[in-house]
C-alpha cells in the first residue's frame, strides 16, 4: 500500500518535470526539469530494490552528464530557445509515434497478464527473482563480466575512443600546435 | 504496519538529531575557525559574546536573520532562491549512510548509531558529491553579474575535475575491503586503519575534499581580489548564511568521510565500546575535530593557487596517480601476497 502511494508521488513529480521541461523556453530551466526527471527515475529503481542502480543512475546522468550540459548552456549563453522550430513535420511525426510507444506499452502490459506471468501492478516482493543479493554491486558486476563481458569490454574501448578524438579535436586548433608551443614559436 | 511505523518514527528521530548536531556543529565551528585564525595571527577573534565568545554564533545567527533580503532586478528569482537551498541540502543529507557508532541502549530500546545502513554506502557519498555542484553553479548563473558567474563556472570545473581523483581514491579502501558498505569498511578497521594499506588515496582523498569544499587553497569560485565575492556576491541575509552554512556542513562531512574511510571512523582501539558504547561517536567527534583544524591551518597558512596551475594539478597530477593506484591496488588485491597482508 505505502509503496502504491510512494510511487504514485514519484510518477506525479517526473509527469510534471518531463511536461516542464518540453515546455519550459530556457535552456537552462529545461535542464534543471530534467535532472529532477533522471532523479525520479533513481527513485524508481530504489524502489525495485535496486539501489545500486539507483546510486549509478544519480551520479552518472543527474551528476556528471546534466552537470556538462549546464556548463555548455552557461558558457554559449545559449538560454533563450528559439520557439520557431526549422523542422516542420517533427511535431506531427513525435505524436504518431508517441502513441504507438504508448499503445506498444501497454500492448507488453496485458500481454504478461494473459499469459500467466505475475501482474505487473503486482508488489515487488512477490517476485521470485527477488532474492537476498538482488541488485547488489557484487550481482551487477558478476552480471556485467561474465554473461556480458564482451559488450562491456566493447563499450569500454568505444569511450576510450571518444575520449581520445575529443583531445584531438581541442589539440588540433591553429595547425596542429597546441598554446605553448605557439607562445615558444612566436618568440 | 506497526513495523513500519516504528522504522519511520525510529529513522525520523534519528535523522533529526542527525539534522540538529550538524547545524550546532556549523555554528561552533565558525567560531572555532575565527579564533584559531586570530591566534594564528596573534590577534584575540571574537570574545565578547559570552564567555570565550561561546553566544558569537547565536548573535551573528540573529544579526543575519534581521538583514534585508535583496533580489537583483536581472536576477532569476525562482532560481536565485532556490540555490541556497540546492547548497545546503546535499551537506545535510551526506552523512545519512555514515555509522557513527556501534550499537547502543536507549532505554532498554536497542539501535545503531547509523540513520541506515547499506550495500551501497560509498556510492550514495559519490552521488550526493555529484549533485552539489548545482548549488553554486546556478546561484552563480540566476545572479545575473559577471563576477557571480565567473565565479560558478569555476566552481563547476573545478568541482568536476577534483571529484574524479576523489573518486578513484575512495575506489581503493573499496577493493581492500571488499565491500561498498561504510559499516564493513569500518569493522575491516579494527586493528590496522586503513590509511595504512592505502597512503596515497588516502592523501589524494584529503586533497581532493579541500576541493570539492571550495575551502583555501582551492576557494577559487569567491577569490575576493578578482571576483568580489564569487557565486555568492548578490547573496545578502538568510540566503548568504545558508552558503555559509553548506560551507561549514560539508566541511564537517568530508571529515567523517575521511575519518570513516581512512582513519577508523568511530573505532579507537577499542575503546569505543567504553560507556556501553557512546564512547563511539566521542571519538568519531575528536577526529572530526582534528581534521577541521587543519582546515582552518591551512587556511590560515596557505596561498591560493592559480587558476591554470589548479587545473593542471587536478587532471596532470592526481588523476594520473589516483588511477595507477587503483590499478596496482586491484592487482595487489587478486595477488594478495604476504607482504600486503603482513601490514
Amino acid at each position: 500500500m505505502i509503496g502504491y502511494i510512494l510511487f504514485g508521488l514519484v510518477a506525479l513529480v517526473a509527469i510534471v518535470s518531463a511536461v516542464g521541461m518540453l515546455l519550459s523556453t530556457n535552456a537552462i530551466h529545461a535542464a534543471l526539469f530534467l535532472v529532477i526527471n533522471l532523479i525520479c527515475i533513481a527513485l524508481f529503481y530504489l524502489g525495485l530494490n535496486a539501489p545500486f542502480l539507483a546510486m549509478v543512475q544519480i551520479t552518472v546522468y543527474a551528476g556528471a552528464i546534466m552537470v556538462l550540459f549546464l556548463f555548455v548552456i552557461m558558457l554559449l549563453g545559449a538560454e533563450q530557445v528559439t520557439l520557431k522550430s526549422q523542422l516542420k513535420w517533427q511535431a506531427p511525426l513525435a505524436i504518431v509515434l508517441a502513441v504507438v510507444m504508448i499503445a506498444a506499452t501497454f500492448l507488453l502490459f496485458f500481454n504478461v497478464q494473459a499469459s500467466g506471468g505475475l501482474s505487473p501492478l503486482a508488489p515487488i516482493s512477490e517476485d521470485p527473482r527477488q532474492t537476498e543479493t538482488f541488485g547488489s554491486p557484487y550481482a551487477v558486476g558478476e552480471v556485467l563480466f561474465g554473461a556480458y563481458l564482451l559488450p562491456f569490454e566493447m563499450t569500454g574501448v568505444l569511450l576510450l575512443v571518444a575520449m581520445i578524438g575529443a583531445i584531438i579535436l581541442t589539440r588540433n586548433e591553429a595547425g596542429g600546435m597546441r598554446d605553448e608551443q605557439r607562445a615558444a614559436s612566436n618568440e | 504496519m506497526i513495523d513500519f511505523l516504528t522504522l519511520t518514527i525510529e529513522a525520523a528521530i534519528k535523522a533529526a538529531l542527525m539534522i540538529l548536531s550538524l547545524l550546532t556543529g556549523f555554528a561552533y565551528t565558525t567560531l572555532l575557525e575565527r579564533r584559531f585564525i586570530a591566534r594564528i595571527q596573534q590577534r584575540v577573534g571574537p570574545n565578547r559574546a559570552g564567555p570565550w565568545g561561546l553566544l558569537q554564533p547565536a548573535a551573528d545567527g540573529i544579526k543575519v536573520i534581521f538583514k534585508e533580503d535583496i533580489i537583483p532586478n536581472g536576477a532569476d528569482k525562482v532560481i536565485f532562491t532556490l540555490a541556497p537551498a540546492l547548497t545546503a541540502i546535499p551537506a545535510l543529507i551526506i552523512l545519512a549512510v555514515v555509522p557513527l557508532g556501534g550499537d547502543v541502549n536507549v532505554f532498554g530500546y536497542r539501535t545503531s548509531l547509523a540513520l541506515t545502513s547499506t550495500n551501497v554506502g560509498v556510492l550514495y557519498i559519490l552521488a550526493v558529491t555529484s549533485i552539489s555542484v548545482y548549488g553554486i553553479t546556478l546561484a552563480g548563473w540566476s545572479s545575473a553579474n559577471k563576477y557571480a558567474m565567473l565565479g560558478g563556472l569555476r566552481s563547476t570545473a573545478q568541482m568536476i575535475s577534483y571529484e574524479l581523483a576523489m573518486g578513484l581514491s575512495i575506489l581503493a579502501p573499496v577493493m581492500v575491503v571488499g565491500s561498498m558498505s561504510l559499516a564493513d569498511i569500518i569493522d575491516a578497521q579494527k586493528n590496522v586503519w586503513l590509511v595504512v594499506y592505502q597512503p596515497i588515496a588516502g592523501l589524494i582523498f584529503i586533497i581532493t575534499m579541500y576541493a570539492e569544499t571550495n575551502r583555501a587553497p582551492f576557494d577559487l569560485p569567491e577569490a575576493e581580489q578578482e571576483l568580489t565575492a564569487g557565486f555568492h556576491t548578490e547573496y545578502s541575509g538568510m540566503k548568504f548564511a545558508a552558503f555559509y552554512m553548506a560551507e561549514y556542513m560539508k566541511m564537517i562531512g568530508v571529515s567523517v568521510i575521511a575519518a570513516t574511510l581512512f582513519f577508523g571512523g568511530y573505532r579507537l582501539f577499542g575503546l569505543e565500546n567504553l560507556l556501553g558504547g557512546w564512547m563511539g561517536p566521542v571519538i568519531l567527534i575528536g577526529k572530526v575535530m582534528l581534521s577541521l583544524l587543519l582546515f582552518v591551518w591551512i587556511r590560515a597558512t596557505l596561498p591560493r593557487f592559480r587558476y591554470d596551475r589548479l587545473m593542471d594539478f587536478g587532471w596532470k597530477v592526481l588523476l594520473p596517480i589516483a588511477l595507477a593506484n587503483a590499478a596496482i591496488t586491484a592487482v595487489l588485491v587478486v595477488l594478495d601476497p604476504w607482504w600486503y597482508r603482513l601490514i
